[in-house]
């Protein structure tokens, strides 16, 4: 992307800052999630509580963590509390407004798996699982995803439910007795999608700048639905793209400079 | 009553062939020398719980010590895969092993009914998940006062537990602080407790009341192993080497690199080799 100015994956983390909000409770997944989140709280959501699983609450770290425990994330949290709490009462008990995910398989609907490419006693790839996301799928208000466009990570059929978006489509949630939103958006690096109304399939509604259908079609394995009024995304803002980049030198300087080239 | 005891004393007093056990940490505090003396004394069959298996359990499994895993995410954090647990599950290299697999919600609640007491943990969880489908410890239960279908699942009773801490006094209380994961549950949860920590105080006269400190007859036995949760991190002693967590997926990936590496770095080695490890960490934090 060199003639914008900024890269689709910037564009992507930066339109996900965009959607989150200021009076938000929101429960980062570690990843690109985690970037977004940051960046919202650095630009127009200062006030923004961020929840990371290992029970830090209202964290505001200077960089990204590398893993969901980092130090720097209890340094400066508002409180750290017990795992089994951090899903029993804030979580479970309805405190989170935001679930934000990433995915290593994506379906249409909003169903994502991190847990076995192939057969799940069989596995081809054996992935990491879910952690906490099955329940923070069904649990919290809402569901934002976030991922970069691959045929291999948007596909038809995604091998294991890891967790559970909406389904089948329609009113599947309902019909399991989930009374929480479940997926409302997913932020790619080419384009902003929301679930149709009624059917709950992902459909774009924004196009990033510079990105054709063509495009979102083509790194995507399902048949794409495009809204009928198309927007396209506003160009990453001087503010937004700096935040960013900064955030992301200085995690990098903090994670090398913690190694052992520096030991002895 | 609480023993202070050398790590290899009170790894060999408290862990058998066969037991299960956790070594527990959130990704904070993890009990890295306690596990690479159990890997010296080189156990066999144990059923290795843990919400995060991490690396310790990768050495482990690597090493072909574990029978089964019971696990919530088998991922190296914040890095990607865990490869020696991928070989044993794909390939059942060196061992194949038994998998049991939660969400964190499901382990959580299952240690915290092992620590209550209880035979199950009941939650709102696993709606629409397919581990539901393929563990048969996921059941379900309805409310009788409401008629909501909630999860159950079997409480976790370890044999053993290890955990590692910031500071123990001289009677044996121990101090647990920055984020403290699931170490309490895990520890009230078990059988036996043995705990590692940074170092040892008069005793705690000054700490604020609510400090989560486990009394020392919660707990079997005290190893004094400073930098023993390298490369975790013990809150206000060292940084997490985040260097360390990276440099292990390339070392994991090939099983002659990882026998190599095992053999120079803990087979090789003691627990005294820990402090020197964190020495460039302890600025840091």
């Amino acid at each position: 992307m060199s003639g914008l100015g900024f890269t689709p994956n910037e564009m992507m983390t930066i339109a996900a800052s965009r959607a989150l909000g200021n009076d938000d409770v929101c429960f980062v997944g570690i990843g690109a999630p985690s970037a977004a989140c940051n960046v919202a709280r650095l630009t127009h959501a200062p006030g923004i509580t961020l929840i990371y699983e290992s029970g830090t609450i209202g964290t505001a770290p200077d960089v990204l963590p590398l893993s969901i425990g980092d130090g720097e994330l209890c340094e400066t949290a508002v409180t750290t509390v017990a795992v089994p709490e951090m899903f029993r009462y804030w979580l479970q008990g309805g405190r989170i407004s935001i679930g934000f995910l990433g995915a290593a398989q994506l379906d249409k609907f909003g169903n994502i798996n991190t847990t076995v490419i192939g057969d799940y006693f069989h596995p081809k790839t054996r992935l990491p699982g879910g952690g906490g996301a099955p329940e923070i799928a069904t649990s919290s208000k809402e569901i934002y995803i976030t991922m970069a466009q691959t045929r291999r990570g948007m596909v038809e059929k995604i091998d294991f439910f890891t967790s559970f978006g909406h389904g089948e489509g329609g009113d599947h949630r309902q019909r399991l007795g989930i009374d929480t939103a479940g997926p409302t958006l997913l932020i790619t690096d080419l384009a902003i999608w929301r679930p149709d109304p009624a059917t709950k399939e992902f459909t774009v509604v924004s196009l990033h700048p510079g990105v054709t259908r063509q495009q979102v079609q083509e790194t995507c394995g399902w048949m794409v639905k495009f809204a009928a009024a198309l927007d396209e995304t506003p160009p990453p803002s001087e503010l937004e793209l700096k935040t960013l980049r900064d955030l992301q030198a200085r995690t990098k300087a903090a994670h090398e400079g913690s190694g052992k080239g520096k030991a002895a | 009553m609480v023993k202070f005891l050398p790590l290899k004393q009170a790894v060999a007093e408290n862990l058998n062939n066969g037991d299960s056990v956790a070594f527990e940490g959130f990704t904070h505090l993890i009990p890295t020398a306690a596990a690479h003396e159990a890997i010296r004394q080189g156990f066999r069959d144990l059923t290795l719980i843990r919400m995060t298996p991490d690396l310790i359990y990768d050495q482990m499994i690597g090493m072909g010590m574990a029978k089964k895993i019971i696990f919530s995410y088998v991922g190296n954090p914040g890095v990607g895969l865990l490869r020696r647990a991928r070989d044993a599950i794909e390939n059942g290299f060196p061992r194949s092993i038994e998998v049991e697999e939660h969400s964190h919600a499901g382990m959580a609640n299952a240690y915290e009914a092992g620590a209550a007491g209880l035979p199950c943990a009941v939650f709102r969880g696993y709606r629409g998940a397919g581990l539901a489908a393929v563990n048969p410890n996921i059941k379900s239960v309805t409310c009788p006062f409401t008629g909501e279908v909630l999860a159950a699942v079997p409480s976790i009773r370890p044999d053993v537990t290890f955990i590692h801490a910031q500071k123990a006094d001289k009677k044996g209380n121990v101090l647990v602080e920055g984020i403290i994961g699931i170490q309490k549950e895990a520890v009230l949860a078990a059988r036996r407790a043995v705990v590692t920590v940074e170092e040892v105080v008069d005793n705690f006269d000054d700490l604020h009341p609510n400090l989560t400190v486990l009394p020392r007859w919660t707990i079997a036995a005290i190893s004094v192993v400073p930098g023993g949760s390298h490369p975790s991190y013990a809150h206000g002693y060292y940084a997490r080497d985040n260097a360390a967590y990276l440099e292990w997926d390339e070392i994991a990936a090939d099983r002659e690199k990882f026998q190599a590496w095992m053999q120079a770095n803990v087979i090789e080695k003691s627990a005294d080799d820990f402090a020197a490890r964190v020495e460039h960490l302890r600025k840091a934090a």
